[in-house]
């Protein structure tokens, strides 16, 4: 196996482990092909740390004398700081992990390796199926059909095998659609408001280019959602100008004269190093102590951390406000339909349709709109807050969804079936996982890894009742209205269970989780309680009376 | 809206629909009032400049509010809290402290109590040396014992020590400080100054103490800023949430550049210093600033609160006003406007202490018996002056005024809707309720977030649209009547066997059947309206005709029910009047009517169905 050449050390004692807020501890660190392992050997508090290799961001080596010092960044970040002694074995520790981190052949990472210490009571890899999700569809409408045009990923490589469009277009006319959009992505349907019947779609840019280029099939198409006499929306995620110069490029925009039942609105939404660059610089903040009160505000400031969140709700609110308030379909589409648009109608979707508050709703969603829609995962998420590769196509478009979630969890503390650690919890896994849900950059890459026959689905694993719980937010009930969050800059917060995880102390707010926890746990015990009662009272009751009759 | 909450008035340009009136609030509410004849604005504009700066206490709602309670709830009503039995809670008199009444006709100092707790080896000699030593003759008095370990913390205001100045008096007071504390060989002076302040002030013959002249002190400058920076600084943040749909960028660069934040961390900061002084060191502390009545009563608060449980408690946090601010003469009247004087010295001096206690709530969620809405209750009171507490600006006024005979205590009133007040999540024996509170001291920049409950309060749109606070005291109340009931059907389970046993037929009656409680939480109507989020959308035709009537029609509706009302308002000088036909629109565009003189927020009032 070739991990064993990639670990001279594969164990070295006396090593001494720093993190924030604990105390150091002695032990013996062990290295295996996927993770870093360090134990205390301290027999009455045995501790472990299991970290996987993918989690690594970036490592750092100082040395003093022959004690040498490794300080490991992680996706999640958190960094942990390792004293080795031995100069040697540090030098060799440190360049495994280096390599280990940063393997190239996805075929290499962990979810091939790993085998399941649960029992499987539902594979995940088939719990989200688009045909069931069209089942649902059609109990409320004949309007749309599920198109196998994809089938062989032959026709837009970053789209599902099977897709949902217009009943009134055929395949004939989506290959010519397909044509006519950036990367193929024709648009097909995102979401169907059941209350009004207002459908929200999404695409990629339309290929107009510099003379003004028109698809007939393309305007047939997106009309063809539209009721008699009405208009619809078409949210382009990129500012005005920055549309524009697409045509240079051979992209563009629906021309008013082309597509005059929509009327176009401009919404600025930034993009890879824009976004990678906010993140790193505000972890940056986050983790510098030294600063005073001022430094910390203009340093979140210029972040622009939240400024992304803003614009991201602001789009999404917009896009939700069409649909249910004004009562028009809508079309999102930025560039390439992979990022800041499926930001847009996944966030839509949370703020009108009550499912995808619930756990498996979201579930449903983030497969639907991200993992099958291609949000391309792996490049994306291939380095975080730490990296110094600076790659063009790594972004933290998906934690910035997440951090729009939090947001409207905030404010609607009571509406969500999930809680803050449920979104915790996935960031984590989109990041560096033992699962094979976030392998692959769309479902083309996905069936060519064979990830279905030989890894294990995250779903397979969170959807069992022991994990579930505590995903679970005790303040849900549950909310049918559409819920519309406030994107005032005083509304809005830093995620702090996210970007100040590992520089602040929780217990005082672990505290009052758990008292909030056991409050209403005792009020459901009561109520058990008190309606077993009734029930042995009303038996009695009607014994006592039976008795009378005789 | 209570008139003694106008903080100003502003008439803006004559627009086609009328003259627009904007109104500020002390409670940070804005309202804008448009009056369509322009005398009769100029006419509303005089008369509320007018009201809103009334001449004498006896204008002042206070001596016409009458919440139909006799004379002996009245009386009762102002026992509620006991300083005396405060003092004797912690210890005191002992061994080591006394009552003095060196103070009796406020013949030593004026602004101060006449009951002053001293140590026992200062004699009245020294004490009246000290205090022609102090400025304003504030001279050194006990606020806080510790019972566990002796230490104390006295405040006083500034010496006179000019550049060389001595006072054996007030050397010997200090020493008396120490001696009490006879664990500890030296005791801190904290001036809460910044050092550059307190240096000025010796050219006018003020100052701070000299180390070499008093012997065992450790002087200890924290500078918190003075009253007129604070006021500058809560301007600017104010402004920043008055902006129109500000931008991210906005928001936060303003936040910093008001500064705010860094003020109120600044008295966290003293705050926790003294704290850790009395109970990690055990060395007792004597606080000054400059009067002694501002920053010093902040600071000494704020320690007694991290110290103390007690403080944290509803009852104790009403004592602690009482103690720390209302007794040792914090000038309320004029800090907080309530006559009208010198702009110069309004300043949101408790504001601040307030939005420290928010701090800490925010951090330690478990350790307040009392809510948000506590505070902001108690905030609105400050400024309302419906009850006297906080009238005037010493004991020796107030008792001249006769407050106690002629108006309410808002305590007793708080009191009694305390329900409404409590945090669910406090439990008298949880970890959080017991000993001293540590706050994290090191990298906490980002502990401390903008109070958007209190001063974006009138603005629900911005908050939180389900109040996780409402909830649970929801669920507690459903919990206690479920307990209460299974007590019930546990003796009628119990009585019907017995006379089942007996062959005595019980006829008992049917529980109301459904007794799971509808439990909501939320605004739905404002969790249901959309905000503005894009502009564009008005332009476009295709607006079907029915969305958005509720709005329209509201806002048509508010308009004709203001031009109906508005001779009246101009003519009425009534407390409530026209409330209900104001159109508050508040900078976003999102409209509410609060009226909070009932004490109780009626918005945020939780539906039980049963």
């Amino acid at each position: 196996m070739e991990f064993a050449e990639l670990i001279k050390t594969p164990r070295a004692d006396n090593v001494i482990l720093h993190r924030p807020f604990y105390l150091a501890v002695e032990g013996t660190l062990c290295l295996t092909g996927h993770h870093l392992i360090f134990s205390s050997r301290r027999q009455d508090n045995a501790e472990e740390l299991w970290l996987l290799h993918s989690n690594i961001d970036s490592i750092e080596k100082r040395f003093v004398g022959s004690l040498g010092t490794i300080i490991i960044k992680c996706k999640d970040l958190r960094i942990i700081q390792l004293d080795i002694p031995g100069m040697e074995e540090c030098l060799n520790i440190a360049s495994s992990i280096e390599a280990l981190s940063t393997l190239d052949s996805v075929t290499l990472m962990y979810p091939f390796f790993y085998r399941p210490m649960f029992e499987i009571i539902e594979d995940g890899w088939r719990s989200f199926l688009p045909d069931q999700e069209f089942e649902l569809l059609s109990s409320v409408t004949d309007e749309w059909r599920l198109s196998c045009i994809n089938k062989e990923f032959s026709v837009c490589p970053s789209y599902p095998p099977v897709v949902i469009v217009p009943k009134s277009i055929d395949d004939e006319a989506l290959r010519k659609v397909a044509m006519f959009r950036h990367g193929s992505r024709f648009p097909v349907l995102s979401y169907y408001h059941k209350k009004n019947g207002m459908v929200m779609m999404r695409s990629s840019q339309p290929l107009t280019g510099t003379n003004g280029r028109r698809c007939k099939e393309d305007e047939k198409l997106i009309n063809a959602t539209l009721r008699p006499g009405k208009r619809g929306y078409i949210i382009d995620t990129r500012s005005l100008n920055v549309a524009q110069q697409a045509r240079a490029k051979g992209g563009g925009f629906e021309q008013e004269a082309h597509y005059p039942q929509w009327r176009r609105i401009h919404k600025c939404i930034e993009r890879f190093n824009i976004l990678q660059e906010s993140l790193i610089k505000l972890v940056e903040a986050c983790n510098d102590q030294s600063h005073n009160m001022d430094r910390w505000l203009s340093k979140l400031e210029a972040s622009n951390w939240l400024t992304h969140i803003k614009e991201i709700l602001t789009a999404a609110c917009l896009a939700a406000q069409c649909i249910d308030r004004e009562g028009a379909s809508v079309l999102v589409h930025g560039t390439e339909g992979t990022d800041s648009t499926l930001q847009v109608t996944s966030l839509a979707q949370i703020i009108l349709d009550p499912r995808c508050r619930t756990i498996r709703g979201f579930e449903s969603l983030v497969v639907r709109e991200w993992l099958q829609a291609g949000h391309p995962f792996q490049q994306r998420c291939a380095q975080s807050a730490y990296s110094n590769s600076k790659q063009k196509w790594e972004a933290p478009v998906f934690l910035l969804f997440l951090d729009c979630v939090w947001q409207i969890l905030r404010q609607f503390p009571c509406s969500f079936e999930f809680n803050e650690q449920f979104l915790i919890m996935l960031f984590e896994h989109a990041y560096a996982s033992q699962f094979g849900t976030f392998l692959g950059n769309n479902e083309n890459e996905r069936s060519k890894l064979k990830l279905l026959q030989k890894t294990m689905s995250l779903w397979s694993w969170v959807n069992r009742s022991e994990e579930l719980s505590k995903f679970q937010n005790p303040l849900f009930e549950a909310n049918s209205l559409v819920i519309w969050p406030s994107v005032a800059p005083q509304s809005l917060q830093l995620w702090e269970g996210i970007f100040l995880r590992w520089n602040r102390p929780s217990k005082f707010l672990d505290e009052a989780h758990e008292e909030m926890i056991s409050i209403i746990k005792y009020n459901k015990e009561l109520q058990a309680k008190v309606n077993a009662l009734r029930r042995q009272l009303a038996e009695m009751e009607t014994d006592d009376r039976m008795q009378e009759n005789l | 809206v209570l008139h003694s909450q106008i903080s100003s008035i502003e008439k803006q340009a004559t627009t086609a629909t009328g003259c627009p009136l904007l109104i500020r609030c002390k409670n940070f509410q804005i309202i804008q009032l448009v009056i369509p004849q322009e005398r009769d604005c100029h006419d509303v504009y005089i008369s509320l400049i007018r009201l809103a700066r009334p001449v004498k206490y006896e204008e002042l709602y206070c001596f016409s509010f009458n919440p139909k309670l006799d004379k002996e709830e009245r009386e009762q009503g102002w026992k509620l809290v006991n300083l005396h039995e405060e003092y004797n809670r912690m210890g005191i008199p002992n061994n080591y402290w006394q009552i003095s009444d060196v103070n009796r006709d406020y013949g030593v100092c004026d602004s101060y109590p006449t009951e002053v707790y001293v140590p026992k080896s200062a004699t009245a000699h020294i004490i009246v040396g000290s205090s022609k030593f102090r400025s304003r003759r504030r001279f050194p008095a006990l606020s806080y014992y510790c019972k566990d370990n002796n230490a104390s913390i006295c405040r006083s205001s500034q010496p006179l020590s000019g550049f060389s100045a001595r006072c054996l008096e007030d050397e010997q007071m200090l020493q008396a400080i120490r001696k009490a504390n006879p664990g500890s060989d030296f005791i801190y002076v904290v001036d809460t100054r910044p050092k550059l302040n307190a240096m000025a002030n010796r050219a006018a013959g003020k100052g701070y103490e000299n180390e070499d002249n008093y012997s065992n002190i450790k002087f200890q400058f924290i500078g918190i800023e003075n009253i007129h920076v604070m006021r500058n600084s809560l301007q600017k943040m104010l402004e920043v949430c008055e902006l129109k749909s500000p931008s991210m960028s906005d928001f936060l660069w303003g936040l910093e550049n008001s500064g705010w934040l860094k003020h109120i961390k600044a008295i966290m900061d003293a705050g926790i210093f003294i704290a850790k002084a009395v109970a990690e060191e055990g060395v007792s502390v004597l606080v000054h600033c400059s009067d002694g009545w501002d920053r010093t009563a902040q600071v000494c608060s704020v320690a007694s609160l991290l110290l103390d449980p007690y403080y944290r408690t509803m009852k104790g946090f009403m004592v602690l006003i009482e103690k720390d601010w209302v007794s040792f003469g914090h000038k309320f009247n004029h800090r907080y406007g309530n006559l009208d004087g010198d702009p110069k010295e309004i300043s949101p001096v408790i504001d601040q202490f307030i939005e420290c206690v928010w701090q800490l709530m925010e951090q330690f969620p478990c350790a307040f018996e009392f809510n948000e809405r506590f505070l902001i209750h108690i905030q609105h009171h400050i400024y309302s002056c419906q009850f006297g507490n906080f009238l005037c600006n010493s004991q020796k006024e107030r008792r001249e005024l006769k407050i106690q005979e002629r108006t309410y205590s808002l305590w007793a009133h708080m009191w009694k809707n305390r329900a409404d007040y409590l945090n669910p999540l406090y439990r008298s024996d949880h970890s959080q309720t017991q000993g001293t509170l540590r706050p994290q001291m090191a990298p906490c920049n980002f502990l401390y977030k903008f109070w958007s409950g209190m001063y974006n309060r009138f603005e629900k749109g911005l908050h939180p649209r389900q109040s996780v606070t409402d909830y649970l005291m929801a669920v507690k109340e459903e919990t206690q009547q479920l307990e209460e009931e299974l007590e019930v059907l546990g003796e009628k389970l119990a009585n019907l066997q017995k006379s089942q046993l007996t062959d005595n037929k019980v006829k008992s009656k049917q529980q109301d059947g459904s007794k799971r409680l509808g439990l909501s939480t939320s605004n739905n109507n404002l969790a249901n309206t959309p905000q503005e989020y894009s502009n564009d959308l008005k332009s476009f035709p295709s607006r079907s005709p029915s969305q958005g009537d509720e709005e329209d029609s509201a806002l048509i509706l508010t308009q004709d029910n203001l031009k109906s009302s508005d001779p009246d308002l101009s003519a009425n000088s009534d407390q409530e009047s026209g409330v209900e036909d104001l159109s508050c629109r508040s900078p976003s565009g999102g409209g509410c009517l609060p009226s909070e003189d009932s004490g109780k927020d009626s918005d945020e009032a939780v539906f039980l169905a049963v």
